[in-house]
């Protein structure tokens, strides 16, 4: 599989005023693949945003090599063009919008790479496309709900045209409707336009719907696999403070009760699927 | 401390060219002891009909009785009601300024003209309630604290002042799975032991499900549902045509009924859907 972004070695220091130094990252090695979902995974401190912070030169590493495409992060003269590649969503999208209208919005990020009118119209209404929002294109963000804030916070990565996303824990704040929305559209543009997605979460049931997650703690890598795998290997995966999914928990909490379903269940269809097929 | 709301509507920017109406005619009453989960989309109003509850908003028409006092009376005592009905916000960042755990959660008690040596007795009871060990971060800079130990912080501050009713606005949001349960257990704790009201707004049914007793759904400013936690969460259409979901475990025994198996009832968590398709699956062994 071809390799987006390519992570050696990286280690990283928070440096506080009170000379407590904090070890985010320790000697993290790591791959993206092309096209690829991956989840990323582990407690709240566990270096997560760190390391996705390195992706599109947000940090650059203290020691170690992160490179996008072949090119360096800790080069300033890659700076622009690794983040036209890489695109970063945050948590909270009232961190993210900048303007009064949607539209505008969404247009932010084209104005700024200089591109011809035509273009930035023709890109805008593609992003507006792409996830549904052509209905308030001339709204106010404030006006919406969060999961369409959050969307809108998402065209406007998309009309960067980049080849990876990167959205970190996006449906935190969000309400049931809005965190379905956002996971929606996430696995849609990947499906459809190929986009390469990393996704930093603490919801298994997000994590279920990724090709790969990797689990740090401390600042380390501590898993890296397919969820299906990993989530069979409870034991680890509880004692680096996150849990299964539902319908992996169910699932392991009826073997134990007699009822032989199989040991990979992640999601509930094939839960209830599973149980309906039992002799 | 019973609260009882009567067709309270309130309006951000009212006069204005902008006014947004965001309560419309909520009346409800809560009572000592009760564990009420507040449930509804996004800026369905729920944050703004919490803040009543403790004076943070106050009514501008129907009224809001708080233990017999009128919060929008002018010569109510606002800031001794505070204490007794506390809010913890959904990001402990706007609530935690002190620069360590100890100096935080001692804010309210200084406030109150209380001695040093009870100050450092309340302190030391908040935080033992919400799990923080009094000598490993009584010192600690709040800085220092992962996401789940600065929720803990800033519930202890409200509790260092002794409160009947705790409102809970989102605690949860963020935090990591264990966390989310160390949270959840001392919630569970303060309302079992210590028989504190709780109000616990949240965007997780997962969560409402497992702690509440009673659940109100609130949607664009109205009451939508106001019933035991079962009764509410059995009515899956009706809080789906509002964008809400069920819990999982709700979800799972809804998909089975549907392919024919039966349940006496709706699980409220894991364990009780464990036991449900277990006992199903044995009774459906039994017939054959």
């Amino acid at each position: 599989m071809q390799t987006i972004i390519e992570v050696t070695d990286l280690t990283y220091v928070y440096h506080s005023g009170s000379g407590n130094n904090v070890l985010a990252l320790n000697g993290v090695n790591m791959q993206v693949y092309r096209g690829e979902i991956l989840a990323i995974t582990g407690q709240n401190g566990s270096g997560k945003s760190t390391l996705a912070r390195h992706f599109n030169a947000l940090l650059t590493p203290k020691s170690g090599e992160v490179l996008v495409d072949g090119l360096s992060v800790a080069d300033k003269k890659n700076t622009a063009t690794i983040r036209r590649s890489v695109g970063m969503v945050f948590q909270n999208p009232d961190n993210q919008l900048v303007s009064s209208v949607v539209e505008e919005d969404i247009a932010f990020g084209p104005e700024n790479l200089g591109l011809p009118q035509a273009e930035i119209v023709d890109r805008v209404d593609w992003a507006l496309e792409s996830l549904n929002l052509e209905a308030y294109r001339h709204r106010s963000p404030n006006s919406l709900s969060e999961g369409q804030k959050q969307l809108v916070a998402i065209a406007g990565v998309l009309a960067m045209k980049p080849k990876c996303i990167i959205l970190d824990e996006p449906t935190a704040h969000l309400d049931p409707k809005g965190k379905r929305e956002v996971l929606e559209n996430m696995l849609r543009l990947n499906r459809e336009e190929g986009i390469t997605t990393v996704l930093l979460t603490h919801f298994m049931n997000e994590v279920v719907h990724c090709d790969r997650m990797i689990v740090m703690d401390q600042g380390e890598i501590k898993m890296t696999g397919a969820p299906r795998d990993l989530f069979t290997q409870a034991k680890q995966i509880k004692a680096l403070g996150l849990d299964l999914p539902a319908a992996s928990q169910l699932a392991h909490g009826l073997n134990l009760k007699g009822l032989a379903l199989p040991g990979n269940i992640l999601t509930i269809e094939e839960l209830v699927d599973s149980i309906c097929q039992l002799p | 401390m019973p609260i009882a709301v009567k067709d309270l509507c309130f309006s951000y920017k009212e006069g204005t060219p902008f006014e947004k109406k965001v309560l419309h005619n909520i009346s409800l009453t809560i009572e000592d002891g009760e564990f009420v989960g507040i449930i509804g989309p996004t800026h369905s109003g729920k944050t703004t009909l919490a803040q009543h509850f403790n004076a943070l908003l106050t009514p501008q028409s129907g009224s809001v009785i708080v233990n017999g006092f009128l919060t929008s009376d002018p010569h109510a005592d606002l800031v001794g009601l505070r204490l007794k009905v506390g809010y913890v916000f959904q990001n402990p960042d706007y609530q935690l300024f002190a620069q360590t755990v100890g100096e935080d959660i001692a804010f309210g008690p200084q406030n109150q003209k209380l001695s040093k040596t009870e100050v450092k007795e309340l302190v030391a009871t908040a935080m033992a309630q919400v799990g923080l060990d009094y000598d490993t971060f009584n010192q600690r800079d709040i800085y220092a604290l992962s996401g789940g130990q600065k929720r803990r912080a800033a519930i202890a501050g409200v509790l260092a002042c002794k409160p009947e009713i705790l409102i809970l606005d989102d605690v949860t949001a963020g935090l990591d799975p264990r966390g989310r349960e160390e949270i959840m257990t001392v919630i569970r704790e303060l309302h079992q032991k210590q028989k504190i009201t709780i109000i616990f707004i949240s965007n997780s049914m997962d969560e409402a499900a497992e702690l509440a007793e009673r659940v109100i759904v609130i949607d664009q400013g109205r009451i939508f549902l106001d019933g035991a936690v079962r009764e509410i969460f059995k009515q899956s259409a009706q809080l789906r045509s509002i964008g809400l979901e069920i819990p999982e475990v709700i979800n799972v025994i809804e998909k089975l009924q549907k392919r024919g198996c039966l349940f006496p009832s709706i699980p409220l968590n894991l364990e009780e859907a464990i036991n449900y398709i277990a006992t199903a699956y044995r009774e459906r062994e039994v017939e054959r």
